[in-house]
C-alpha cells in the first residue's frame, strides 16, 4: 500500500497550499480568488476518489505515512485510513468544492473567507486521517480557529454571539480531550500517542478501570459537544442560523461527524470496556436526541433552525447505533454519518437558495412556491423525503440498519426511538406544505427559479442519495470489515 | 417457468421507466407523455394476463411457486435481498393491479385533459403502478416495507396533486402521516421477526417463526404481538379503524386516483399483507384482525348512509368493504377475503370512475345538487348500476359471490365458536346497510328530479375514452365472481395460505361447514341486501318516507354519525394537539432552561471575572500601590532630615546622643 505515495498528505495539505496561493492574489480579483480556491479543492476530490477506488476493505489501516515529528515526546506524523475514515474523508473532499461553489455570492472580504475555508478543509481532513493522538488533537484544534472567524465575520446579525458561543463551547470540550490525551500519554510506558497501539499499551501498564472510565468520560464530553449530544447541543442552532450557507453545510455535514467519528476512532478502541460501561447512558442520550430534537425541530419557524434541530435528531440515530454493539447497528451508524452528511448538506444548500432570493427564512412567510419554482420544489422534496427516511433514498437504509441492529440490544429504547420516524415525517411534510403547497403567496410571483450554479451544487448530492438508497452495498462494503474489527475489540 | 420471472421483470420496470422519463421530459414528449405512460402499463397489463393464464389456467397447481433473488446488502447476521415470490396469489394480484391501472390510465387521458401538470400526473401514476407491482411481487419483508412506503409516497403525491388547494395540501400530509403511524407498528413487528429469524425472506421467516413457536423461544403472546404489530401496517394502509381518518380526506385527489389507489389497489394492500403473511398470525392475532375488520365494516357503513358528497360515500363504503375482507381473513375465510379483494377492485374502481364521470358532467360532488342524470348519461348510469348491484350483493354479480363466501366463513366460524357469533350478525347487518347506501347514491344521483336546472341542462355523457374503461370494468364487475369463485370454486382451491407443512403454525382456519352454512348465509345475505335496497327506494325513489324528517327525529344519533363519530376532532384534540403542546413546551425548555444554563454559565464567568477584576484593581493592585505609597511617605519624611547643612547634622547628632544618654540614665535609675 505504500507505493501510492504520500496520498493522505497530499489530500490533506493541498488545500493549505491553495490558501498560500490565495494570499498572493490581490483582494480586488474576487473572481480569481474564488476560482483558485475551487481549483485547489478539486485535486483533493480527485485523490479522494482514487483512495476510494484503491482502498481494500479487507485490510486494516492503509496509505500509512509515519515519520517522527517530536521524538522527545514520541510524537509522530502518523497518517492512515481504515474503513471508518474513508467515507468521512470522501465526504469532506466531496462537500468542500460544493461549498466553494455555494459561496460564490459572497463579495465581502472574499480573500480572507477563501483562505479560512481552505485552512478549515486541511484541519478537517487531518482529523480524519490522523492516527497519532497528538496529531489528532492538533488538527482538532486547527479547525476551530477558521470556523470561529468564518462564523464571526461572514455570519448573520448575531454572528459575534454565535461565534463566541461555538468557540467557547468547543474549547470547553477540547480541554477535557487534552486532559485525557495527557493522562493517556503519562499512563503509557514508554509514553506513546499511537492510537493503534494505545489499548494494548494501557493494558500492559495496568491502569485501573476508574482511570479508563474517567478518560473515556472526559473524551466523551469533547466529542458530545461536537455531535452535538443533549444537553451540549444549544450552540448548534445559533451557529447554524448565523453562519453563511456554505459554513452551515460544513458544520452539519462534517463537523458534527467528528464527534461520532472521534468516539469510534479514539474512545472505543482505546477504552473498549468503558464503551460498554457507558453504553446505557449513551443510548438514553440517543433517545433524547431523537425525540427531543424532532419535537424542537417541529416547533421552529426559522427554516434553518428547523434543519439544525433535525440534525440533532438524526445524529441521535448514529448514537443509538454506536451504543448497540451489533454489526448491523454499527454499520448503520457509520452509514448514517455519511448519509446525514449528504442529506443535511442538501437541506442547508436549499435553505441558502431560498434565503438568497426571499431574504428571510420564516417558514410561514412563503406558501405555494411549488407553482412558481417547480424544480426547486422537486429537489427540496427529494431532500425532505430523504431526511424522513423514505425507502429508495439513502437515509432509509442507514436508519433501518440502526433499528435492526439496536433492537436486540435495547428493545424498549429502540421502540421508543421509532416514534422519531413519525415525528420526522410530521415536521418535514408540515414544513413542505407551508412553503410549497397551497395558493401562491402573491409576494413571490416573480421569485426566480433555482439557477445552474446552485443545481451543480445539489445534483451530485442528490445522485449519491438516490444511488446509495437503491444500491448501498458498495458503501457498506467499505466499512463493514472495520466495523466488525472494532466490535471484536469491544465484545 | 424461468420466463415468468423475466416477464415479471418487464411488468415491474416498464412503469418505472415511464415514470422516470415523464418526470424529466414530460414537456418535451408529445401530449405530455400520456401515451407513453399508458403504453408502459398496457404492455404489463397484457403480460400479467398472460402470466395469469400460464400460471392459473394452464398450471392450476395450488403449490405453484417461483422465486428468484439476488443479494441487496448485508445486515449483521443476515442479508437483505431483491427477489420475486410468484405464486397464484401474486398472479391474481398482478392481474388486478395492471387491469385497474390500465383502465385508470386510459380514463385519465379524458378526465385530466387540460389540467396543469398533466405530464407529471401520469408520471406519478406510473410511479404508483411500479410501487404497487413491487409490493405484490417482492419476496421479503424488507422489500415489502420499501414498496409499502413507496405506494404511500405516490399516494401523497397524487392526493396533493391539486396542491394549490389548502384542503388537498392538508389531505396529502394527513394521509402520509396517519399511515406512517401504522407503518411504525409494522416496522417494530419486522424488527421482532428479524431478531428471531435473521432473515426477511417470506418462506424462511415462516419457517423461522414456526420453529420459534414450537421450540418455545417465542411464547404464544409474543407470536400474537408480532402479528398484531405487522397488522398495524395494514390498519394504516387499509384505513381500518382507528386509523381510517385519512381515506375520506384523500378524496381531494383526482377521481381516477381515488379509483386506482384509494379503492382498488393500495388500500387493499393491507388485505394482501394479511393474506401473504398468513402463517405469521397466531389464532389470537387473527381474532384481533377479525374484530378490527368487523368494527370497521360496520361503523364505516353507518357513516356512508349520512354523507352527501358522492366520493365520500364511496370512500366510507371502501373502508367498510376492506373491513369485510379483513374479517374474512381473520375468521379463516382466506380465499373468500382475497376473492372479495379482487371483485371489490373491479366494482369499486368502476364506481369511482363512474362518480368521476358524473362529477365531470355535473361539476359538483354534492349528490343533493344532482338528479335525473340517467337520461343524460346512459353509459355512466348503466355501468354504475352494475357496480352498485355488485357491491350490494345482488345475485349473479361478482360481489354476491365473494360477499356470500365471507358471510359463510363468518357463519362457520360462529358455529364453531359460539362466542363469536356477533361477527356474522354484524357483517349481515352491514350487508343490508351496504345495499341501502349504495342505492341511495344511485337514486339521488340519477333519478330524483333535477335539483339544479342549470347543472342538469349542461350535463352530458363523458367522451368514449372515459366510458370505454367503464364498460370493461362493468363487464369484470358483473362476471368476475363466476369464474373466480362461483360453482367450480377453483379460486378457493388455488389461492391457499402458504403452508409451512406442519400443523403448528398453520392458523386455526375454520373451513365453513360445507353446504349448510353456505346456503344459510346465501339466503340471509340476499334477504338483507334486498331489504336494504328496498328501504332506500322507499326513502329516495318513491319518497314514501322523508329522509330529512327521519334525520331530524334521530337528532343526536344522526349528528354523531354525520360528523363521523367526531373521531377527527378527537385526534385533533389529543394526538395532534398533544404533539403540538409537547413541541412548544420542549422548544421553550430548550431555549430557556438548557440554553439558559449555557448563557448563565457565561454570565457567571463574566460576573466572576468582573469581581476578580475589581478585587485585582482595588485589593491586589491596591496593596502594591499602597506599599509604594507607604515607601514614598517614609521617603518624604526621611528627606526632612536630609538638609545637607553640616551644622544641622552636628546638632541632630548632639541631640540624639543627649537623648540616648538621658534615656540610659532614666533606665539605670529605675532598674
Amino acid at each position: 500500500m505504500s507505493d501510492s505515495g504520500p496520498l493522505l498528505t497530499l489530500i490533506t495539505f493541498l488545500p493549505l497550499l491553495g490558501m498560500c496561493a490565495i494570499l498572493f492574489i490581490p483582494s480586488r480579483q474576487k473572481e480569481w480568488i474564488k476560482i483558485v480556491s475551487l481549483i485547489f479543492t478539486l485535486p483533493s476530490l480527485v485523490l479522494g476518489i482514487k483512495m476510494l477506488i484503491e482502498f481494500d476493505p479487507q485490510v486494516g489501516y492503509q496509505f500509512i505515512e509515519k515519520a517522527p515529528w517530536i521524538p522527545a515526546f514520541n510524537i509522530h506524523y502518523y497518517m492512515g485510513v481504515d474503513g471508518l475514515s474513508v467515507p468521512m474523508v470522501f465526504l469532506t473532499v466531496l462537500l468542500c468544492p460544493i461549498c466553494v461553489l455555494a459561496s460564490w455570492g459572497i463579495e465581502d472580504r472574499i480573500k480572507g473567507y477563501c483562505a479560512m475555508f481552505l485552512l478549515l478543509e486541511t484541519g478537517m481532513l487531518g482529523v480524519f486521517c490522523a492516527l497519532d493522538l497528538f496529531l489528532f488533537y492538533v488538527f482538532w484544534e486547527l479547525m476551530l480557529l477558521p470556523m470561529y472567524f468564518l462564523i464571526g465575520i461572514w455570519g448573520g446579525p448575531r454572528k459575534e454571539y454565535a461565534a463566541i458561543k461555538f468557540f467557547l463551547y468547543t474549547l470547553f470540550g477540547s480541554v477535557f480531550l487534552l486532559l485525557a490525551v495527557i493522562a493517556i500519554w503519562l499512563a503509557t510506558s514508554p509514553h506513546s500517542f499511537d492510537m493503534t497501539q494505545l489499548n494494548e499499551q494501557l493494558l500492559q501498564s495496568g491502569v485501573g478501570a476508574t482511570f479508563r472510565n474517567l478518560c473515556f468520560l472526559a473524551m466523551y464530553v469533547a466529542f458530545a459537544v461536537k455531535i452535538p449530544a443533549f444537553p451540549f447541543h444549544t450552540w448548534l442552532p445559533d451557529a447554524h442560523v448565523e453562519a453563511p450557507t456554505a459554513i452551515s453545510v460544513i458544520l452539519a455535514g462534517i463537523l458534527l461527524k467528528m464527534g461520532t467519528y472521534g468516539i469510534l476512532r479514539v474512545s472505543y478502541p482505546i477504552f473498549p470496556d468503558s464503551a460498554k460501561w457507558f453504553a446505557p447512558v449513551m443510548v438514553m442520550i440517543a433517545l433524547i436526541n431523537i425525540v427531543y430534537g424532532s419535537l424542537c425541530a417541529m416547533a421552529q419557524t426559522d427554516l434553518k433552525k428547523l434543519v439544525a434541530y433535525s440534525s440533532i435528531a438524526h445524529m441521535g440515530y448514529v448514537m443509538l447505533g454506536m451504543a448497540s454493539f451489533t454489526p448491523a447497528a454499527m454499520n448503520g451508524a457509520v452509514f448514517q454519518m455519511f448519509n446525514h452528511g449528504t442529506i443535511t448538506a442538501m437541506l442547508f444548500l436549499l435553505v441558502g437558495v431560498i434565503y438568497d432570493r426571499a431574504h428571510h427564512r420564516d417558514i410561514d412567510g412563503f406558501g405555494g412556491l411549488a407553482a412558481q419554482t417547480p424544480i426547486y420544489a422537486g429537489i427540496t422534496s427529494l431532500a425532505f423525503f430523504a431526511a424522513l427516511g423514505l425507502p429508495g433514498l439513502s437515509g432509509f437504509i442507514s436508519e433501518a440498519l440502526v433499528f435492526l441492529g439496536a433492537f436486540p440490544t435495547w428493545p424498549i429504547i429502540t421502540i421508543l426511538s421509532t416514534s422519531g420516524i413519525v415525528l420526522t415525517a410530521g415536521y418535514m411534510l408540515w414544513t413542505f406544505q407551508r412553503i410549497f403547497l397551497g395558493p401562491l403567496n402573491e409576494k413571490y410571483r416573480t421569485l426566480p427559479e433555482i439557477n445552474a450554479r446552485e443545481l451543480v451544487t445539489l445534483v451530485p448530492l442528490a445522485i449519491i442519495v438516490l444511488f446509495l438508497g437503491i444500491y448501498p452495498a458498495p458503501m457498506l462494503n467499505i466499512f463493514d470489515h472495520a466495523v466488525r474489527e472494532l466490535l471484536n475489540r469491544i465484545l | 417457468m424461468h420466463s415468468v420471472v423475466e416477464i415479471c421483470l418487464i411488468i415491474l420496470f416498464l412503469p418505472l421507466i415511464s415514470s422516470t422519463a415523464l418526470i424529466f421530459f414530460n414537456k418535451r414528449l408529445p401530449r405530455g407523455g400520456d401515451l407513453l405512460a399508458t403504453a408502459c402499463i398496457g404492455i404489463p397489463f397484457c403480460l400479467a394476463w398472460y402470466v395469469f393464464y400460464r400460471v392459473i389456467a394452464v398450471g392450476h397447481d395450488p403449490q405453484f411457486l417461483i422465486t428468484g433473488a439476488m443479494q441487496w446488502f448485508t445486515i449483521g447476521p443476515g442479508n437483505a435481498g431483491w427477489g420475486f415470490h410468484i405464486d397464484n396469489l401474486t398472479a391474481v394480484m398482478l392481474v388486478v393491479v395492471t387491469t385497474v391501472s390500465f383502465c385508470v390510465h386510459v380514463y385519465s387521458i379524458g378526465y385530466m385533459r387540460g389540467e396543469d401538470y398533466y405530464g407529471r400526473y401520469f408520471s406519478y401514476l406510473s410511479l404508483f403502478s411500479f410501487s404497487m407491482l413491487l409490493l405484490v411481487l417482492c419476496d421479503n419483508l424488507l422489500l415489502l416495507y420499501v414498496s409499502w412506503e413507496l405506494v404511500g409516497l405516490s399516494s401523497y403525491l397524487l392526493i396533493g396533486f391539486f396542491f394549490r388547494k389548502h384542503s388537498a395540501a392538508d389531505a396529502c400530509k394527513k394521509a402520509f402521516i396517519t399511515t406512517r403511524v401504522g407503518d411504525v407498528g409494522m416496522f417494530i413487528g419486522l424488527l421482532m421477526i428479524y431478531r428471531q429469524t435473521h432473515t426477511f425472506n417470506y418462506i424462511e421467516v415462516f419457517r423461522g417463526v414456526q420453529e420459534a413457536v414450537q421450540s418455545g423461544a417465542w411464547s404464544e403472546t409474543t407470536w400474537t404481538i408480532a402479528g398484531i404489530l405487522l397488522f398495524c401496517g395494514a390498519i394504516g394502509k387499509s384505513a381500518q379503524f382507528p386509523l381510517h381518518v385519512w381515506l375520506p380526506d384523500a378524496m381531494e385527489g383526482p377521481t381516477p386516483v381515488s379509483a386506482l389507489i384509494h379503492a382498488a389497489t393500495m388500500v387493499a394492500a393491507g388485505v394482501y399483507l394479511v393474506g401473504r403473511l398468513y402463517p405469521l398470525f397466531s389464532p389470537d392475532a387473527l381474532l384481533f384482525i377479525a374484530y378490527t375488520g368487523l368494527i370497521t365494516a360496520f361503523f364505516a357503513a353507518t357513516i356512508a348512509i349520512t354523507q352527501f358528497d358522492i366520493k365520500r360515500v364511496l370512500a366510507y363504503s371502501t373502508i367498510s368493504q376492506l373491513g369485510y375482507m379483513m374479517t374474512a381473513l381473520g375468521v379463516g375465510g382466506f380465499a373468500a377475503g382475497l376473492c372479495h379483494l379482487m371483485t371489490h377492485a373491479a366494482f369499486k374502481s368502476l364506481l369511482f370512475l363512474c362518480s368521476g364521470s358524473v362529477i365531470h358532467a355535473a361539476h359538483t360532488q354534492d349528490m343533493r345538487e344532482m338528479g335525473s342524470l340517467h337520461k343524460k348519461m346512459p353509459v355512466t348510469f348503466w355501468t354504475m348500476l352494475i357496480g352498485a348491484a355488485a357491491i350490494s350483493g345482488v345475485p349473479l354479480f361478482s360481489g354476491f359471490y365473494s360477499k356470500d363466501a365471507i358471510l359463510a366463513s363468518a357463519l362457520g366460524f360462529g358455529m364453531e365458536h359460539p362466542n363469536h357469533r356477533i361477527i356474522f350478525i354484524g357483517l349481515l347487518i352491514g350487508a343490508g346497510i351496504t345495499g341501502f347506501y349504495m342505492f341511495r347514491l344511485i337514486f339521488m344521483t340519477f333519478f330524483r328530479a333535477p335539483a339544479d336546472d342549470h347543472r342538469y341542462r349542461h350535463a352530458h355523457e363523458s367522451p368514449r375514452i372515459m366510458t370505454g374503461p367503464l364498460v370493461v370494468l362493468a363487464i369484470l364487475s358483473a362476471g368476475a365472481g363466476w369464474f373466480a369463485l362461483g360453482e367450480h370454486g377453483w379460486f378457493e382451491r388455488l389461492v391457499v395460505p402458504y403452508s409451512v407443512g406442519t400443523a403448528g403454525v398453520a392458523p386455526a382456519a375454520v373451513e365453513a361447514d360445507g353446504h349448510s352454512a353456505h346456503n344459510i348465509a346465501m339466503i340471509l345475505s340476499i334477504v338483507m341486501a334486498g331489504a336494504g335496497i328496498l328501504i332506500s327506494a322507499v326513502f329516495y325513489y318513491w319518497k314514501t318516507c322523508s329522509a330529512e324528517r327521519w334525520a331530524k327525529a334521530l337528532g343526536p344519533i344522526y349528528r354523531l354519525v354525520y360528523n363521523k363519530y367526531y373521531i377527527d376532532e378527537l385526534y385533533k384534540k389529543t394526538a395532534v394537539g398533544g404533539t403540538l403542546i409537547a413541541m412548544r413546551i420542549l422548544a421553550v425548555f430548550d431555549r430557556v432552561v438548557i440554553d439558559g444554563l449555557v448563557n448563565f454559565s457565561a454570565y457567571f464567568v463574566r460576573a466572576w471575572s468582573y469581581i476578580s477584576g475589581a478585587f485585582d484593581l482595588h485589593v491586589v493592585d491596591g496593596a502594591v500601590n499602597g506599599l509604594a505609597w507607604g515607601t514614598r511617605l517614609v521617603g518624604t519624611i526621611s528627606t526632612l532630615f536630609q538638609s545637607g547643612v553640616v551644622q544641622n547634622y552636628i546638632m541632630k547628632v548632639v541631640a540624639i546622643v543627649a537623648f540616648i544618654l538621658l534615656f540610659q540614665n532614666i533606665l539605670t535609675t529605675f532598674l
